[in-house]
């Protein structure tokens, strides 16, 4: 047997790696992720009106997303599982450092700020941490888990939810409890636990809404359920946006040919929203594309899963695809007023790079666990 | 008994996992199918009203502004109404070329170069994008005529009809009820912006601005499909606002009248309260101005007279203007004296003229500088005998007295809803420290002791320290509002009642008041004269601290400001009060002829038999009948 350590060179009597294998990176998700970038120039060009500037820091942005995709996709899996445990604390850590010390914008702290140095977003780091966390825990232990080792996995969950709750973030938090989630999910949690959980959900919804959110996370729920109830604040967006959608038609009024976005209708037109300056320039057609695209990068991610040799690649590589497709499940039901807004970009198209930077890094992950396996033939 | 031994079994594992990616993938297939399903809702089947509403921006969300509540007296005379006025609104994304536009207005409606400035003032403040807003208020038929016949030519501009804030009342309770003003950049930042949408007043002073969060209501708003020229074709759906609410106040018109007419031509304040409920009845600080003036803007002129009127319309005297209160407060120095055990309801004092501290050569001066000889508490109230009260405060202290002032309010705000009201001042030694870093002196207590020196107050706080002393220390805080349906003003913080440690002092040094109205030697007994009930009262003069600086007056005008002030404080019937007042006529001189006569007047209104309806066409028939 080969020690496992070290960089994975062929064996002898092997077949020799293919290229990508030895530079770890997966030419299907990188196409994936280039046809999006490309999308999304179009698509911000049009949304900012026209604005280069935009467009250049935003290709910016994917620069550096993609170093850092590429960067983290020769790291072995079994590297991250080991530093899983400090990364961890770490990052919950600076998770409290934020209320303590962070920087404040919108009503919201959400920045940790050494002056001069960097400002960044610890909950983004989360976003990474979380899926390792409960699949180093979950991977080293009996599959599906005991009350207990599911016991152990929420607690790993609550911590950072309730610190970024806290901050306050819905979107972000949204998507780091479903991360830890799906590694449960997918190492087979019982039924029972599920139904369970399910059933409580009710007091426990009771519970958040008086003691835990913030009024104007409340008023976003109601405005969910009536979205038109409040249509000089918190609705106007929805009722703009669905405007701007449905206008579009089939095949859409063409390229910087929107006029609900262009005039100023549209909030945060080439952010959150820019998937209604989508509809509306391209119409189903586009939106249909977009789509297919995003479930082709989810189907990679879950053949990459299917494929992973460990337990612990399975279940991050897992819990990293299915958190993907959170991401466009609410940031596209949000827009089209079938959820709350709760603040989730649109992966890989809107705008902004912290959230760009962070979901690179998750891909780059995927490829991490798709390139390093022991290369074996079965049978 | 040793655990059984768990081994990872790998393949196992490997189709839990492989079964749960299984569900997976169906769940994301029907869930990326319910996202299609919607998108295909909204652009296909609903595609043409989508179409229609998005072509030239046509949807529009407009708010209905609440009608503002309206306020009215203790008998329902409307003090604050609102009325229809047309505006002329202009929507500037609709409007292609701005100069043109507002030069055809010009010429159409006859404006003048400063109409033109506020209308660009105006149309520079804050928006909404597509939002129409008013620039001119108050439109003429005829100016609503012609750009109706114009209308071709002026896009972007309409005539609207809105309500406008109104007060029958004018002048009459400007300084009460306040009034209403354009919302400027300063609140803009302060209030609720979706609150406010489409609302473009907001209460500036008075109970308007007190009550504001009453008074406003709640905003409605209508989504309406408008043609590219922003005329509105349909509304698509339609909330209503909610009203403000109505607020009824303790105030009596009838009365405030009466104090009006009472005051004549004079400066001054008059506050009569209720004692049982703390209700202001009259709230009058003369000369006043018409607040209809503010509503839609004030012009620079109108506004400038006012501002610089040597007469200071604008300032509310009532609960910002500081006076030394004079000799009202010694009825409260004397009951001090009485709690506190440093003197007795009979212990005289001698008045040569004049008081000296021990040691002291200084001569602190009675009024009658003649002297009143031997004088016991009931007299010295009665001639308002300062050595007396010299004597009282030198035995009594600062401190004590401070302590005991500040429980009747004095010192403090002492007002539920009242805006702006001022603290006055009652001094102490810490408070001259502070302010001053110097020790407090001797004298000073002298002179507080008969309400000069540091002293300061407000018409609202001799009123109030008055009504309770009629109320025997009972603290009922004054209050406008008497009821907003069916809510009162909020009561929590109601200071201590004042507890005697002889409760039959309240009724002895009310004698000692009654004496000052109807005793033979009382200096208001001119102002009681023939009165069929009892009434309590105080008289005072206050030396004038300083004029306005850089004004120019004629020097018959200046002498005439630095005569004393009038004061008068007083309640009835002594045996069940039901009004309490405080008079200051600036200048008046004398707070027996002067002040006490106006508190003798609104006695007699507010407890004689109303006179019949119409006074004035009776008195002509009695000179028309023989």
């Amino acid at each position: 047997m080969k020690p496992l350590s070290g960089v994975s060179a062929p064996s002898p009597g092997l077949r020799r790696e293919p290229l990508w294998m030895r530079i770890h990176v997966d030419p299907w998700l990188l196409l994936l992720i280039l046809i999006l970038a490309g999308a999304a120039g179009f698509v911000l060009y049009s949304a900012s009106s026209k604005s280069l500037s935009m467009l250049y820091r935003q290709s910016a942005h994917y620069a550096i997303g993609l170093a850092v995709m590429l960067f983290i996709a020769q790291v072995k899996p079994r590297f991250m599982e080991r530093w899983v445990p400090v990364a961890y604390v770490g990052s919950s850590l600076l998770l409290l450092a934020v209320l303590v010390v962070g920087t404040e914008a919108k009503g919201a702290q959400r920045w940790l700020s050494i002056p001069g140095v960097i400002t960044f977003q610890p909950s983004e780091i989360m976003k990474l941490v979380m899926p390792m966390s409960v699949a180093w825990y979950l991977g080293r232990r009996e599959m599906p888990p005991r009350f207990k080792h599911v016991a152990v996995c929420l607690t790993i969950i609550m911590v950072p939810v309730v610190l970024i709750l806290k901050q306050p973030d819905l979107g972000t938090t949204l998507l780091i409890a479903a991360s830890g989630i799906f590694g449960l999910l997918l190492a087979g949690l019982r039924w029972r636990y599920i139904l369970g959980a399910l059933v409580m959900l009710v007091p426990g919804a009771v519970a958040m809404w008086f003691f835990v959110m913030h009024a104007y996370q409340k008023q976003r729920v109601l405005t969910l359920l009536n979205p038109e109830s409040d249509p000089l604040g918190a609705g106007w967006n929805i009722i703009q946006s669905k405007a701007a959608i449905g206008s579009g038609g089939v095949y859409g009024k063409g390229w910087l040919q929107g006029t609900q976005s262009h005039l100023d209708f549209l909030p945060e037109g080439h952010t959150d929203f820019i998937i209604a300056v989508l509809a509306e320039e391209f119409g189903l057609v586009g939106v249909s594309l977009l789509m297919l695209v995003y479930l082709l990068i989810i189907a990679r991610g879950l053949y990459i899963t299917h494929h992973a040799q460990e337990a612990f690649s399975k279940l991050l590589a897992g819990s990293v695809t299915l958190t993907f497709f959170v991401y466009v499940f609410v940031n596209i039901g949000m827009v089209s007023g079938l959820l709350p807004v709760v603040g989730v970009p649109l992966p890989l198209i809107s705008y902004g790079g912290t959230s760009l930077i962070t979901l690179l890094a998750g891909f780059g992950i995927l490829m991490s666990v798709h390139t390093h396996r022991k290369w074996m033939i079965h049978g | 008994m040793a655990k059984p031994i768990r081994i990872k079994d790998h393949l196992n594992e490997a189709g839990i996992v492989q079964r749960r990616i299984i569900l997976a993938t169906v769940v994301i297939v029907l869930l990326s199918g319910v996202l299609l399903a919607r998108m295909f809702w909204l652009q296909v089947v609903q595609y043409e009203h989508h179409a229609t509403l998005s072509e030239n921006n046509r949807v529009h969300v407009q708010p209905i502004p609440p009608a503002r509540g309206r306020i009215y007296d203790r008998n329902g005379v409307v003090l604050a109404e609102n009325r229809p006025s047309f505006s002329l609104n202009i929507t500037r994304e609709r409007v292609p070329d701005l100069e043109t536009t507002v030069a055809l207005l010009q010429s159409l409606l006859e404006l003048d170069d400063e109409d033109i400035n506020q209308l660009h003032r105006r149309l520079g403040q804050r928006r909404r994008p597509f939002e129409a807003v008013p620039v001119m208020f108050n439109l003429t038929e005829d100016q609503i005529a012609r750009i109706a016949v114009n209308q071709f030519r002026l896009p972007g501009i309409e005539v609207q009809a809105s309500f406008v804030r109104h007060y029958p009342r004018a002048e009459h309770f400007a300084h009460a009820v306040g009034y209403v003003g354009r919302i400027n950049e300063r609140e803009m930042e302060t209030i609720d912006r979706v609150a406010y949408a489409g609302t473009h007043y907001i209460g500036k002073t008075g109970v308007e601005r007190f009550y504001e969060h009453l008074l406003h209501g709640k905003v409605g708003y209508e989504e309406v499909e408008t043609n590219a020229r922003g005329r509105v074709l349909r509304v698509l759906k339609r909330t209503e606002p909610e009203s403000g609410r109505d607020l009824t106040l303790h105030l009596d018109s009838r009365l405030q009248a009466v104090a009006e007419e009472a005051l004549g031509n004079r400066r001054g304040a008059v506050v009569a309260i209720e004692p049982k409920t703390g209700g202001v009845l009259a709230y009058v600080s003369q000369p006043s101005f018409n607040p209809n003036l503010f509503v839609t803007g004030i012009s620079h002129a109108d506004y400038g007279e006012l501002r610089d009127s040597i007469d200071q319309p604008l300032f509310n005297r009532v609960v910002r203007g500081l006076y030394p209160p004079g000799s009202t407060i010694k009825q409260i120095v004397a009951l001090a004296g009485l709690d506190y055990g440093v003197t007795t309801r009979t212990a005289r004092v001698y008045d040569p003229g004049f008081y000296q501290l021990p040691n002291n050569s200084h001569k602190y001066r009675n009024w009658n500088r003649y002297g009143d000889g031997w004088v016991d508490m009931e007299l010295a109230m009665a001639r308002s005998n300062d050595t007396y009260f010299y004597d009282l405060a030198h035995k009594l202290g600062i401190d004590r007295m401070h302590e005991f002032m500040t429980k009747f309010g004095l010192g403090t705000r002492v007002s539920l809803d009242i805006f702006e009201e001022s603290a006055g001042l009652m001094p102490s030694r810490e408070w001259k420290r502070a302010s001053r870093r110097q020790p407090w002196y001797p004298g000073e207590t002298l002179i507080t002791g008969i309400g000069q020196g540091y002293m300061l107050s407000t018409p609202l706080q001799l009123a109030h320290s008055t009504a309770l002393i009629a109320n025997r220390g009972v603290w009922k805080r004054p209050r406008l509002l008497a009821d907003a349906d069916g809510q009162g003003p909020d009561e929590s913080d109601t200071p201590e009642n004042v507890v005697l440690r002889n409760p039959s002092d309240w009724d002895f040094i009310i004698r000692t008041m009654e004496m000052v109205m109807h005793g033979e030697r009382g200096t208001a007994r001119s102002a009681a004269a023939g009165a069929p009930y009892r009434m309590a009262g105080k008289t005072g003069t206050a030396q004038v601290v300083a004029i306005a600086q850089g004004a120019r007056y004629d020097s018959a005008a200046l002498r005439e400001r630095h005569r004393d002030h009038a004061l008068f404080v007083g309640f009835a019937p002594v045996d069940d009060p039901q009004i309490a007042v405080a008079v200051m006529v600036e200048n008046g001189e004398s707070g027996g002829r002067v002040a006490a006569p106006v508190g003798r007047m609104l006695f007699d209104a507010w407890l004689l038999p109303e006179p019949e309806p119409e006074p004035e066409p009776e008195s002509i028939e009695e000179e028309v009948t023989p």
